[in-house]
């Protein structure tokens, strides 16, 4: 079976995010950067697909050079093979699965994963468009995959617990962290890793639906009160929340 | 721009969901700056009463019905509310940024050719365009986007919108029955962990992490939620010493939030912590070391114990 995954780069969870001088984008500056948390569970779930049904791996990454850095993370995990699909700038959830769409239709993959969601734009849509626009079966912030055959059963998270989907090849998978425990890249994978193909092509994204005005900080909180040291304060807590704050 | 605006309304066990109605309250508030139409549609089920929908403000409402409608399905309602947008015309759909709203949104984004803005936590209105705020890099960042193409579709973060006090009206509703649902992808069962509010739609949470000790110590956090009518969130260290479900994780790789007020007992603020709760509206702080991270956010602090400080808050609360 053809198994496709998508993988963004990302900063790091514990970056300072501080917005450049154009105000449209983070600056760069000693930021880190790594493979998508959530992209990570959807390369092992590939990669575990793969062993239990045969098949190939290729991971796909859209956006500048740098991509390529999270693409080879992913092959010295053990996907075979990648495509950089190149593009610098701001592009849109839209462009980004019109781009992987066009990609995913010439790899002919009958499995597809991605991340429940990108921790750069937050926006947990990409999956699903790409999904729709194949014309592929999808399950969204699944944290439980069986394949058997031709039939599909997963488990997504929702509100307060879980549903049980059923569909069928062909389709898309977005992972959620729960979905299984993703491997450690093995030295012996990094090395390999250096020697699989990184296939490059132009994006063909289209363009953007939307535009992105301004990139801002949010407006620091005014510093808060400490009311004490002690149990003694909690009566003026609770007369605040009720009489300044009125949450309560 | 826009002419005719349609809200989905998602129902669960036939209830309509709150998150839902303050996507119809945003839905009448978007109507009233672009000087459009509204209208809500609800897919499926047997609702018993459709006014709640006219009292935040739109009534009118189509049900679109067929027993393959009762439970979710992303390919049917995606079809059957891409069908029904493009009958009304609508060009501006809302969703909530709820797991069913994510799920659907994008499908039909593409479906009706719309471009999608997804968990907007807030709109200014220009010259008859809607400018959205979408955080980015878990709310260290916000972005103000909007929107070129011809169709536009945003999902609203749940309390973004507050529901305040609903109107006296009655709700116009049509039904409209479909056949041939596709029902490539459905829902054959739904586990509930409980019947407990989920943290994500929760308007007060009472958060604990290392702090507390033990998974046995979160029975105080239960009842001073309950007493609130609020739920139990949870750090990741909590979560990942076993204490509490992952279901409960606020935070960067756990559920954002934004209650009206969040509580956090023994929680030291990491940033991926901070992160998934910055953007709720009121913060307090019970944490017994006074250089924690999470007092530079809180609104109102208590630097002390928290096994002295919890106990004492739900006696005061119960007094009334
Ligand atoms: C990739 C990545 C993703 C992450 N995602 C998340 C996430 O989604 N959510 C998340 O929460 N974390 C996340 N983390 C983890 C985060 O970095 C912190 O480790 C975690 O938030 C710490 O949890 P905590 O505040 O409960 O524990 P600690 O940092 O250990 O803090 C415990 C606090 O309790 C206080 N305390 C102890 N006893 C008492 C008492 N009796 N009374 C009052 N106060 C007391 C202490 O003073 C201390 O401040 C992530 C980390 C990484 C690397
Ligand atoms: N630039 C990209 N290249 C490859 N995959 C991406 C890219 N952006 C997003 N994705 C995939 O789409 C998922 C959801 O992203 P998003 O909708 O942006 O939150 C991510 O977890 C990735 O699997």
């Amino acid at each position: 079976m053809k198994i496709a995954v998508c993988v963004s780069h990302v900063p790091d969870t514990a970056a300072k995010i501080n917005v450049g001088a154009d105000e449209k984008s983070i600056d760069k500056n000693g930021v880190s950067f790594i493979i998508n948390p959530y992209d990570e569970y959807a390369v092992e779930e590939a990669l575990k697909t793969k062993e239990a049904l045969g098949g190939e791996v290729v991971v796909i990454s859209l956006g500048g050079d740098e991509v390529k850095e999270t693409i080879r993370k992913a092959l010295a995990m053990g996907a075979d093979s990648g495509v950089h699909l190149k593009k610098e700038g701001y592009f849109d959830s839209y462009a980004t699965a019109k781009a992987l769409a066009e990609e995913l239709k010439a790899q002919n993959a009958e499995m597809v994963f991605f991340g429940k969601q990108s921790i750069d734009f937050d926006s947990g849509v990409v999956g699903q468009m790409v999904a729709e626009m194949l014309g592929y079966n999808s399950v969204s912030v699944v944290v439980d995959l069986k394949i058997e055959g031709n039939n599909i059963r997963a488990e997504r998270e929702i509100e307060g617990g879980k549903e049980v989907v059923e569909t069928t090849l062909p389709a898309v998978i977005t992972a959620q962290k729960g979905l299984n425990e993703p491997r450690y890249a093995s030295l012996r994978g990094i090395m390999q890793a250096k020697k699989k193909t990184i296939e490059e092509k132009e994006a063909q994204t289209g363009d953007s639906r939307v535009e992105l005005l301004k990139m801002r900080k949010p407006a620091p909180k005014a510093p808060g009160k400490i009311l004490g040291s002690d149990a003694s304060v909690v009566p003026e807590l609770v007369r605040l929340l009720k009489e300044e704050a009125k949450v309560i | 721009m826009a002419n005719k605006i349609l809200v989905f309304v998602e129902q669960r066990n036939n209830e309509i969901k709150k998150s839902s109605l303050e996507t119809v309250k945003a839905g009448a508030e978007f109507a009233k700056e672009l000087n459009a139409e509204v209208e809500a549609v609800v897919v499926g089920g047997d609702i018993a009463d459709f006014n709640s929908i006219a009292k935040y403000g739109v009534p009118k409402v189509t049900h679109i019905k067929n027993q393959d409608l009762n439970v979710y399905t992303s390919s049917g309602y995606a079809q059957v509310l891409s069908d029904f947008a493009n009958e009304t015309g609508a060009d501006l759909l809302l969703f909530a940024n709820s797991a069913m709203g994510r799920d659907l949104s994008p499908r039909v984004a593409v479906k009706v050719d719309a471009g999608i803005v997804a968990d907007c936590v807030g709109f200014t209105f220009e010259n008859g365009e809607v400018i959205a705020t979408h955080p980015v890099y878990a709310g260290k960042a916000l972005t103000d986007v909007k929107i070129n193409s011809p169709k536009k579709i945003f999902t609203i973060r749940p309390n973004t919108f507050n529901l305040g006090d609903a109107a006296d009206a009655t709700a116009e509703v049509s039904v409209k029955e479909v056949d041939n649902v596709n029902t490539s992808v459905k829902v054959v069962d739904i586990t509930r962990a409980s019947d407990k509010l989920d943290v994500a739609e929760a308007s007060i949470i009472v958060s604990g992490g290392r702090g507390m000790g033990g998974p046995e110590n979160y029975a105080m956090l239960e009842e001073l939620a309950g007493l609130l009518g609020g739920a139990v969130g949870a750090s990741r260290a909590a979560v990942d010493a076993g204490w509490r479900p992952h279901s409960d994780q606020v935070g960067q790789t756990g559920k954002t939030v934004s209650p009206n007020l969040y509580i956090a007992c023994g929680i030291s603020g990491a940033i991926q912590h901070m992160a998934g709760m910055r953007t709720s509206k009121y913060i307090v702080a019970i944490n017994k070391d006074p250089e924690a991270p999470i007092f530079t956010i809180a609104d109102y602090g208590i630097t002390g114990d928290l096994f002295e400080v919890v106990p004492a808050l739900i006696e005061e609360i119960k007094k009334g």
